[in-house]
């Protein structure tokens, strides 16, 4: 539980077939660690969490006793994954065409 | 039976208060039954009546206000950054940054996050969980009614509004219509009438999305099918120009005008060369000439439509419309105003070389010509109230042809994607679809687009889904088309081509027999000819036999007076 296992594992992340890129921001939508350039960081930090906020709100609503875990967009070039959690939010670009 | 009751009230009495009070009832009418009336119903024995408590609704469509929607840009700067830090000092960024990280809830989360990430990339690496199942199978054929839907109109912005006269589509598939506007009518131009023609973007339809400006109205635009950025356009003052919508709304290259057409250009279109700088165009001034994009001080080619081929420009015909294939690329078809089809070859030397074919074609100006994508060797003709389809084997007649209809065509086309399909538009502003295979004297869906005259169309290529008609207001109406409409189906090609060859076969056939008939009647003419002549003689003779007579009498007078 070092700091040495959180670059671990972000690090095998990122060396997984087809991934473009990562990035993670805390509650305030403030990127912490990321692998994008700044200003699309900037961009996916302040519409992604937005878009996860109103989606764990859907589901909450429907079901109070459901809670979101993860959810994927899949878009024609890549596909994002995002795992939101209570204070930080792991998104992850991965393209769509590895196969 | 009178039955009354009267009420009275002194005068005096009006206004005073009322005070009820309860009397025993009193029998104003009694009204026994009659037997006598009865004799006027008879007892039916068994009455429909239909139970059922269900709420009764009614169907009910309102047209809202038009919603205006604008495309703005967000531009994102950084926020989120507590108060005491500076987005904008790298350092204070960077100490608050690595605070985080040193987080204990920092590390297990992520920890728990990147777990749950990587299964999901794994996932993804292993299945292509989202390919395409069951392609192989063809979509199934729903028999269902076809529909026509209206998905947008663009109307003219300008006041007093002008006819949409000419469409055309960006590109294959494209989002784009470019709209041609002008005034047709003799010599109704007036002052305050905007020259400008635009290009819409069919998803947006408050505004347009390109502005063409020019000196003279534009009578007919045209998309370069390679490059969207290119338009060519003819205009009212006889001059073609070639429009760039990266380099500004006025057009970029613009022919001179004493080497242009004298009348309005009515139709251009690209020749698919291989570097798509050539482009023809068509007037009612006779002429044809062919351009070069780089350089329109002049036109490359002339060709003058003289019929009898001897290049006469006093003589030549109009030319309403245009009609070029690509895979064809020496051959060309023009339709006159005279009414004529002329087939005509590009490759001849002279004047005379050069125009083919001549087929009777209409009573009035051919407004459309288009030959079939796919059975090459029929084109359509849309001209006075008929539609006719000819066949390029049959020389002297079309080989099928509709009723006459109430009201003029105005524009024609066949579907990019079904064989059997065309769609027409007229001048009661209805937009026709006719399905020969289905049904061959009326269309087979007709729909009412506009109150005012319609005066062109335009089918989206390669689907065919899309129409966009222009009327005489300037409305450009956008109709998507149901998918039985569209969609080709199994033989459809083959029973198009066989309906063509029976036609085709039809008509040579008639023709033998008619060429036969009027050689019979030639000869039995020429007779009638001769013995027309001889009368001709026995009349003159008989006049100078009269004159003579009567110069005779008049000698005779004379010389008996002089005696």
């Amino acid at each position: 539980m070092t700091q040495a296992e959180v670059d671990d594992t972000l690090k095998r992340i990122q060396e997984h077939k087809g991934v473009h890129g990562f990035l993670i921001i805390n509650n305030d939508g403030i990127p912490i660690r990321t692998s994008l350039d700044t200003a699309l960081s900037q961009q996916y930090a302040a519409l992604i969490k937005s878009l996860s906020d109103k989606a764990r709100s859907t589901i909450r609503d429907i079901d109070p006793t459901n809670e979101l875990v993860f959810f994927r967009m899949r878009t024609k070039k890549h596909e994002v994954l995002v795992a939101p959690e209570k204070e930080y939010t792991m998104i992850v670009l991965q393209a769509t065409d590895v196969l | 039976m009178d039955i009354y009751r009267v009420y009275t009230k002194k005068r005096s009495e009006f206004g005073r208060p009322l005070y009820f009070t309860d009397r025993p009832t009193e029998i104003i009418a009694d009204i026994r039954p009659n037997i006598r009336l009865s004799r006027n119903y008879n007892v039916s024995k068994s009455v429909q009546c239909g139970v059922q408590n269900v709420q009764k609704f009614a169907e009910h469509w309102v047209n809202t206000i038009p919603f205006e929607t604008e495309h703005q840009g967000i531009n994102h700067v950084k926020g989120g950054w507590p108060k005491d830090i500076d987005p904008i000092n790298v350092d204070q960024t960077a100490r608050f940054l690595k605070r985080i990280e040193k987080d204990e809830n920092y590390i297990s989360t992520i920890l728990s996050l990147g777990k749950l990430v990587e299964h999901t990339i794994k996932q993804n690496n292993t299945i292509n969980i989202y390919e395409d199942y069951f392609t192989s199978l063809g979509s199934n054929v729903v028999e269902e009614v076809p529909y026509v839907r209206t998905l947008n109109t663009f109307r003219d912005p300008q006041n007093p509004q002008r006819t949409a006269n000419h469409i055309s589509w960006c590109g294959n598939g494209g989002e784009k219509l470019a709209v041609a506007y002008c005034n047709l009518e003799f010599q109704s131009n007036t002052k305050d009438l905007s020259n400008d023609s635009y290009i819409w973007d069919i998803e947006y339809s408050s505004e347009p999305d390109y502005i063409l400006k020019s000196i003279s109205s534009l009578v007919c635009v045209e998309f370069n099918t390679k490059d969207k950025n290119q338009l060519i356009a003819g205009c009212y003052n006889g001059q073609v120009c070639i429009f760039d919508t990266r380099k500004g709304s006025t057009a970029v290259e613009q022919s001179l005008i004493e080497n242009s057409h004298r009348d309005p250009v009515y139709k251009t279109i690209w020749l698919h060369t291989k570097l798509e700088t050539e482009f023809f165009s068509a007037s009612t001034d006779g002429k044809i000439f062919w351009w070069d994009t780089r350089r329109l001080s002049e036109p490359v080619e002339t060709l003058i439509l003289d019929i009898d081929k001897k290049g006469r420009t006093e003589n030549s015909y109009g030319a309403m419309s245009l009609d070029y294939e690509p895979t064809m690329p020496m051959k060309f078809m023009v339709g006159t105003e005279q009414g004529s089809i002329v087939a005509c070859n590009r490759k001849g030397q002279t004047n005379a070389d050069k125009i083919g074919h001549v087929y009777a074609g209409h009573s009035g100006p051919v407004y459309a010509l288009q030959r079939h994508p796919h059975c090459l060797k029929n084109f359509l003709s849309i001209g006075d109230w008929t539609i006719r389809i000819w066949s390029e084997e049959v020389r002297d007649d079309c080989i099928m042809l509709t009723r006459p209809s109430m009201y003029a065509l105005t524009d024609g086309q066949w579907s990019p994607s079904r064989s059997s399909i065309f769609f027409t538009t007229k001048m009661n502003g209805t937009l026709d679809i006719w399905d020969i295979l289905f049904k061959q004297n009326e269309p087979t869906v007709s729909v009412k687009v506009t109150n005012e005259p319609l005066h062109c169309l335009r089918v989206q290529e390669p689907h065919g889904r899309l129409i966009a008609c222009g009327s005489q207001n300037g409305t450009v109406t956008l109709l998507e088309l149901s998918n039985n409409l569209c969609v080709q189906r199994k033989n459809e090609k083959s029973l198009v081509n066989g309906m063509f060859d029976r036609e085709t076969r039809r008509t040579k056939i008639l023709e033998a027999r008619s060429r036969m008939r009027r050689d019979v009647q030639e000869k039995s003419t020429n007779i009638e000819v001769i013995a027309g002549k001889i009368t001709d003689e026995y009349v003159l003779k008989e006049r100078e036999l009269v004159e003579k007579a009567e110069e005779d009498f008049w000698r005779i007078i004379n010389e008996e007076k002089n005696k």
